[in-house]
């Protein structure tokens, strides 16, 4: 297979954004990717669109000809990739493969996803199709439920604290704070998490990342003509995925994710390189939970410390690796579809040294993207080239 | 008038009743809920109907304070996920007791209440809830 | 001859007392603890209703009987709160307890006498031969307009009998008594139930349940002194207490059956949960009279006497289930009842 570079990023702001609509902010998304990458639309030969609700949030199914057209691609094929919160991440996978594999040259992928056209409750229940209908959704659990009996089975395994996880959440606001994309600018505290309201014990609200909308759009080619667009192209080393049963209680354990910990070591393995060469990552931290979770499970430290490392800042920028520099899904905000090619917009930006405010100078990045409770997981690793 | 969804839980009734799941009998693992393909088998699934005995253990608990809106009503509830003693786990909430604490390792038995309404003139899904006991 | 193989009951954890409701409405508790003889009386949870109700009491009593389910030939649930109008409770529990699919099950409704009535049933479909084993239940979340008088006896429970040959307790005789009587009723599509008042109780209670018993005592060749025990629809403490009086009982024979003191009315279950609460401590070779009444209006009268069996059986479950309670304000009371509403 070729070798695959990201020669164009793109994001519109994260954010309840009433004044746009799925066209327009994918659009806007679409406009900076290509410019980055100095092309015109003519010059893309395929689209992957990855949104995972639009059914249920604009009525709207087949969006990948829609997302073509509305970024001015004729006639090219459009796929539209759906792996729940994973889509983007997967949608990347596809495009890489499109690359690689010699089908095509110039591929664009766009994820993005429009939350606050519908209400609140129904753009959780829409997120509730992630999860088990049959056996999870109609017993009633909800994704914080989800997230929170991993939660209470990690501290009850582990010792991790209520504490702890707030840090994650006071750490990807600082984040945030720099990254002018990001949904949220305002700093918070330990104690603001800790008195936020309770959503599923013991997860509260500032444990939670928002309902956001959003875009985001990345132009894969091969690396051999790469610097013919861009003269920092970034390098996809390697592209794993691996998947797991969907409902949270058929799994082997609530304290790791399984997928993660196959999909990750099948990527340090194609890209010859160990957790400890990981500089910065953009992980899937839906919830406080799930970063601590990810950090173990991608190898970053060992299993159960996960807390301990976020404690001690060990995850902050100048930390031992940073993570969640744009804000993470908490700090930046989740709209679904776009969170997964949202995390290759920051590493590409985070390797180019273009990620005003809170560039870590790093040489290599990694992004993990999941789908619902972890039935799906996406995991990339990117090098400066 | 015609309603939506029926048949889709409909089969699902003697599972959310009695607890109906499957067994594997070529390597002897028990599931619930039920399924047709065994994940250690593959093609060589032999797969029989089994009732489960009802009783297990909080494996992990939480309390849902914002749920959806077809179990509004029900709110705080706790949610958990529950061993059976046979060894699948399944999710499910638990219903409250007196002076018996919820805590991961609490025994639990099968109860049988109503989990949701389709409104005011639909249907009422009844199914499997749990209750803590000594 | 038909023999009680089994019985099983259900009450909900939650209470109101007698003085929370008199709170709301203005009015002196205690004067109506002392008229009613009821202390409190049990709510049902948001997500319980007559078929849960009715499902709990079944499987206990399944439980009890220690029988295969799939032999239950017949599943009836009488009840004045079925949760549907069209679509029976007694298909739910049929499924519930796995008397399916063949089996035989119907809806009863009498006012408070369909469970017993569906015992009449059973009774003749296992004498027959048709059925091995039958399962009749009553249950119901009673229902009252707040602020009524009914509003202070109005519980929630369910009782569950199964219904063969060779049980702990064999029904010896029945005998009913029926007329039109409107003493209480509601019409389709009325939220709440209308009454007679003071018509409840002469033309009505009195004269039915009076009716049925003295025909069973022809029926028998029995009269009060032949029995240890006696038990009677409980819409309160004081009627059963002065029928049994009538009826030439002593307060003695009926004390064990009075469940309704501290769980009040619980309209189709009422009488069955208080043979149960006799049959709880009954010895062998115990002789147990049984008058139901249901407005509208009946009474269904049985003989019931316990042999041997009922030594092997563990029972005291009901003194257990009376003892787990947690109070509830009117309020959280009239939101689980559904007439709290939102829509």
């Amino acid at each position: 297979m070729r070798r695959v570079a990201i020669v164009g990023v793109g994001m519109s702001k994260f954010g309840e954004l009433w004044d746009k609509s799925f066209r327009d902010i994918i659009a806007e998304a679409g406009l900076m990717a290509l410019e980055d990458a100095n092309m015109e639309s003519k010059d893309i030969q395929a689209l992957y669109g990855a949104t995972m609700a639009s059914g249920k949030l604009i009525g709207q199914e087949h969006i990948a000809p829609l997302i073509a057209d509305q970024m001015g691609f004729k006639n090219i094929p459009a796929t539209r990739v759906e792996n729940a919160c994973a889509s983007g991440g997967t949608a990347l996978r596809e495009a890489y493969f499109a690359v690689a594999s010699g089908a095509f040259d110039i591929v664009a992928v766009g994820g993005v996803e429009k939350m606050t056209d519908v209400s609140t409750s129904s753009a959780t229940t829409a997120l509730g199709g992630a999860g088990d209908q049959e056996w999870e959704l109609f017993q009633g659990a909800t994704f914080p439920a989800l997230y929170a009996l991993m939660a209470r089975r990690h501290m009850y395994e582990f010792g991790t604290t209520e504490e702890q996880l707030a840090m994650v959440a006071v750490k990807n606001h600082e984040n945030a704070y720099k990254n002018k994309f990001a949904q949220f600018h305002n700093l918070i505290t330990v104690d603001d998490v800790l008195n936020s309201k309770l959503v599923a014990d013991p997860l509260k609200l500032l444990d939670c990342s928002p309902i956001t909308d959003g875009a985001a759009v990345v132009i894969l080619a091969p690396l051999e003509i790469a610097k013919k667009y861009n003269d920092a192209p970034v390098e996809i080393v390697a592209s794993a995925q691996a998947s797991d049963r969907i409902a949270l209680h058929d799994r082997e354990t609530l304290t790791s994710l399984k997928a993660t910990q196959i999909a990750a070591r099948e990527a340090y393995r194609q890209a010859k390189l160990e957790p400890k060469d990981i500089q910065v990552c953009e992980v899937h931290d839906c919830f406080t939970i799930a970063e601590i979770m990810a950090i173990e499970d991608l190898g970053f430290f060992k299993k159960g410390e996960g807390g301990k490392a976020t404690e001690e800042g060990q995850t902050k920028i100048g930390g031992k690796v940073a993570i969640n520099t744009s804000g993470g899904l908490k700090g930046c905000g989740h709209p679904v579809g776009a969170t997964g090619i949202k995390q290759a917009v920051e590493i590409t930006w985070q390797l180019r040294g273009e990620a005003e405010g809170r560039n870590t100078n790093a040489e290599i990045g990694m992004t993990h993207n999941v789908g619902g409770s972890g039935a799906t997981v996406v995991v990339h690793i990117f090098k400066r080239v | 008038m015609e309603s939506d969804g029926i048949a889709l839980k409909w089969r699902r009734i003697p599972n959310r009743y009695r607890l109906v799941g499957s067994h594997c009998e070529n390597c002897g693992t028990d599931f619930f809920p039920p399924r047709k393909i065994c994940p250690n088998c593959g093609r060589k699934t032999k797969m029989v109907e089994k009732t489960f005995s009802g009783y297990g253990r909080i494996y992990s608990y939480t309390v849902v304070r914002t749920p959806t809106e077809e179990h509004k009503e029900n709110a705080p509830y706790v949610l958990a996920i529950v061993q059976l003693d046979e060894g699948p786990k399944l999710t499910a909430q638990i219903i409250k007791s007196n002076n018996k604490e919820i805590k991961i390792g609490s025994r639990v038995k099968l109860a049988f209440r109503k989990i949701t309404e389709d409104g005011k003139e639909g249907l009422i899904h009844y199914g499997y809830k749990f209750q803590v006991i000594e | 001859m038909a023999s009680i193989v089994g019985y099983g009951f259900y009450i909900p954890r939650l209470r109101i007392k007698i003085e929370e409701i008199a709170r709301v409405w203005g009015e002196d508790a205690e004067q109506i603890k002392d008229s009613l003889g009821v202390e409190e009386k049990s709510v049902p949870d948001i997500d319980e209703d007559t078929a849960t109700m009715a499902v709990e009491a079944a499987r206990n009593a399944i439980n009890f009987a220690g029988i295969d389910p799939k032999k239950i030939g017949a599943v009836f649930v009488g009840s004045e709160s079925h949760p549907y109008a069209v679509k029976p409770t007694a298909s739910i529990v049929a499924e519930a307890v796995g008397a399916v699919p063949y089996s035989t099950a119907v809806d009863m409704e009498f006012a408070c006498k369909a469970g017993t009535t569906a015992i009449q049933a059973c009774m003749a479909m296992v004498d027959s031969g048709m059925i091995e084993y039958g399962l009749a239940i009553g249950s119901d979340v009673a229902q009252s307009k707040p602020g009524d008088a009914l509003d202070y006896t109005s519980g929630a429970g369910a009782c569950a009998y199964i219904i063969g040959k060779e049980g702990i307790a064999d029904i010896k005789a029945t005998a009913s008594y029926t007329t039109d009587t409107p003493d209480f009723w509601r019409k389709q599509g009325a939220s709440f139930p209308s009454h007679g008042g003071r018509f409840t109780g002469e033309p009505a209670y009195f004269k039915h349940i009076i009716g049925a018993t003295q025909l069973i005592f022809q029926k028998t060749n029995l009269q009060p002194k032949d029995f240890d025990f006696a038990v009677f629809h409980q819409p309160n403490a004081k009627f059963p207490t002065r029928v049994a009086k009538m009826l030439g009982f002593s307060e003695e024979q009926i004390k064990e059956s009075l469940v309704v003191k501290k769980i009040g009315n619980t309209y189709s279950a009422s009488s069955m949960l208080g043979l149960a609460s006799v049959l709880e401590i009954a010895q062998p070779n115990q002789r147990i009279l049984v008058t139901s009444f249901g407005s509208g209006a009946g009474s269904d009268s049985f003989v019931i006497e316990t042999n041997e069996r009922i030594k092997t059986k563990q029972r005291g479950l009901l003194k257990k289930m009376l003892e787990e309670k947690e109070y509830v304000d009117y309020a959280i009371y009239l939101k689980n009842k559904r007439v709290l509403k939102s829509e």
